[in-house]
């Protein structure tokens, strides 16, 4: 009690200490390691040894530049669409939820209760060939009559929505629910009509929620490879089947490296754009 | 939902769900190069414990446990910890090559990894198994003759069958006339979208090159790119729906496929449930792979190889068997199960008729060490 009485700025850096530990081990090491394995060259059977293999890095790109880009395409689609459903069901439950947003909010979570795969699987259920959404339309002619959901690029990004749904809904609905509804109140006194004052003042106090929904869905939507494995085919696959096939398959750790870090630059720079773009203070609210 | 999981299904997606939380990659890839193992000499004592990692649902299953695993313990007072821990090849072998590439042992004194992946064969090269102590399994002489010497281990000096699968083609006689050849399968246009394949490359291979007339069992470079390239156009062609481990159980039994590369066992499995499914080896031919039990460097060899004699038993076989509905790889099983389970012994899938694995082969294995190969095989199925 003394010591900390007496040094009682090192405080906050104790109390900080676990948190950095905790990413410095589990974080920083293994990505300092990934990065060193990104520049190793050699095949597994003779052992990889470290040669500054820049290569690694032009091969990834030059390789598999179609799956990077269908990573970034499908992780965007579902974004855009996680929001579009997301934010008036936030907006829903935030103002007009009453006694049961608790409830309602459970809803929102309850998919998490099942695991990953299994909610995937399920979809491979519900856009089954013989199922009811194909069968229906089929029927109002969007699809021809031996078309199909499943194995395609629809499926694998109807996945990504719904898996990843809740992470969109939650930031949202907080964002919403602290809204002074005073303050839309007030707007509305002063002549805005309902459209109005949700364009100048909802919208905008909401906007923390939409770019922490927006990157909590993107950020881990682009490495998925799960969505892709059970619900397109080969030729939906996106960089995270790659990855996982080069480091699991192959045992290719430096290409499946390097490619992981390219995959991590990708992000970084759509997201600094995406920070530019809405200004970084929305970021943190 | 009416579908039994197989087997193998249960592992591939327990193992990606797995994946999901886990890098194991990058866990094992913590291993630097290989160092010298220090590789216990057997002793002749049995261990109280032998540790056994196997597949799930791999086993004969009570609700008490695993009877022969008791009935092992009776005879040799070993208890075996039994952990179904192997999901699939690929996975299995990231998480032990950290530790064996260390020289540190693994824990366990018998694993089983199947030879239509690289990593048996890999295991061996690198020296990170021990050898059996044939000394103490005198019913080897029991293993099925055409088992006896597989090229990536010819004198079974570091592996002994646990099972045997077939892969070949099953089809839903509700949606197709019988589909019998990889021909029909690859080019049919009846069949367009409504076929899968298999990821593993020694499976699909071995049906494509037999269908080529090629020998699935010496791959060279031409005929690997022949096979390659017919398999690419029905995949540009949008006859391939898909490539999958054995997640087409689902869709098969459903009806979303009409035929499928699969394995036998799996589909013993799903007959239960859909008598429209029925399983064959195309007529050029199929393949048939086979899960092996290994001994991990650090193993005690003694007590794992008393334990494969007492497996290599028929009458222990059979009670196996009776339960996993894979092939037997012990002679014997079979007449011993007839007193057991009469039905299971008449079924063709588990017990295969000679002319069925006439028509069969292994996949190359030096094929499926070839790195250039892997990884055009990779770009095929995730292009």
């Amino acid at each position: 009690m003394g010591f900390l009485h007496r040094h009682r700025n090192l405080t906050p850096y104790l109390l900080l200490a676990p948190g950095l530990l905790y990413l410095a081990l589990f974080f920083v090491v293994p990505l300092c390691f990934l990065a060193y394995q990104s520049l190793e060259s050699g095949t597994f059977d003779i052992g990889y040894s470290f040669t500054w293999a820049w290569g690694n890095y032009w091969d990834a790109i030059h390789n598999y530049r179609d799956q990077f880009i269908r990573s970034l395409e499908y992780a965007g689609i579902a974004t855009i669409l996680a929001l579009v459903f997301a934010y008036p069901l936030a907006y829903w439950i935030a103002f007009r939820g009453g006694r049961w947003k608790n409830l309602l909010l459970l809803f929102i979570v309850a998919p998490f209760f099942v695991t990953y795969l299994i909610r995937t699987l399920a979809w491979e259920t519900i856009l089954a060939d013989e199922g009811p959404v194909v069968g229906f339309l089929r029927s109002i002619g969007i699809l021809d009559d031996d078309g199909r959901l499943l194995a395609t690029g629809t499926a694998v990004v109807a996945g990504i929505t719904y898996n990843f749904f809740p992470f969109m809904a939650l930031p949202l609905y907080v964002s919403l629910e602290q809204i002074d509804e005073r303050l839309i109140e007030a707007a509305q006194d002063l002549y805005a009509s309902k459209w109005k004052a949700f364009l100048r003042v909802t919208l905008p106090l909401s906007l923390p929620g939409v770019v922490a929904g927006t990157l909590l869905t993107f950020i881990p939507a682009a490495g998925d490879f799960i969505n892709a494995q059970l619900l397109g085919s080969s030729q939906n696959h996106m960089i995270g089947n790659v990855i996982q096939s080069k480091f699991l398959e192959l045992t290719d750790y430096p290409a499946a490296a390097a490619m992981s870090f390219v995959l991590m630059a990708a992000i970084l720079l759509m997201v600094a754009f995406y920070a530019r773009l809405v200004g970084t203070e929305k970021l943190t609210g | 939902m009416t579908d039994v999981l197989s087997r193998r299904q249960l592992l591939e997606r327990a193992a990606k769900g797995g994946a999901v939380l886990t890098l194991p990659g990058l866990l094992a890839a913590c291993g630097g190069s290989s160092s010298e193992s220090s590789g216990s000499e057997s002793d002749k004592t049995l261990a109280d414990t032998l540790r056994f990692s196997n597949w799930t649902l791999y086993i004969d299953n009570t609700k008490k446990g695993h009877p022969t695993l008791d009935m092992f313990k009776k005879e040799t007072g070993t208890t075996v910890k039994y952990f179904e821990d192997i999901n699939d090849n690929a996975s299995f072998f990231g998480k032990i090559q950290g530790p064996l590439s260390r020289g540190q042992s693994i824990d366990r004194d018998i694993i089983v990894m199947t030879d239509n992946s690289r990593y048996p064969s890999l295991l061996i090269k690198k020296g990170w198994l021990e050898k059996l102590d044939k000394s103490a399994i005198p019913n080897i002489k029991n293993l099925q003759p055409s088992l006896q010497h597989p090229n990536w281990d010819p004198d079974r000096d570091y592996s002994l069958p646990w099972q045997s699968g077939m892969t070949g083609i099953a089809y839903n006689d509700k949606l197709t006339d019988p589909v019998l050849s990889t021909d029909d399968l690859l080019e049919n246009p009846k069949l367009k979208g409504k076929v899968t394949l298999l990821t593993e490359m020694g499976d699909t291979m071995t049906l494509v090159m037999f269908a080529n007339g090629d020998d699935p069992s010496k791959v060279t470079d031409a005929t690997f790119d022949k096979a390659l390239k017919r398999i690419q156009k029905a995949v540009d062609s949008g006859q391939v729906r898909q490539f999958t481990g054995n997640d087409y159980s689902g869709p098969l039994s459903k009806g979303d496929l009409s035929a499928a590369m699969a394995w036998s066992g799996d589909v013993v499995q799903l007959q239960a449930d859909n008598k429209n499914l029925h399983w064959n080896v195309p007529e050029a031919g199929g393949g048939i792979w086979t899960d092996n039990m290994l001994i991990p460097k650090g193993g005690d060899a003694f007590t794992a190889s008393t334990y494969m004699n007492f497996v290599y038993k028929p009458r222990i076989a059979a009670l196996i068997e009776d339960y996993v509905n894979y092939i037997c790889p012990v002679v014997g099983a079979k007449e011993e199960l007839e007193k057991i389970d009469p039905d299971v012994a008449k079924n063709t899938l588990i017990f295969p008729t000679k002319e069925m694995l006439d028509n069969v082969v292994g996949f190359d294995s030096e094929a499926l060490a070839n790195q250039k190969y892997l990884e055009a095989w990779q770009n095929l199925i995730s292009s």
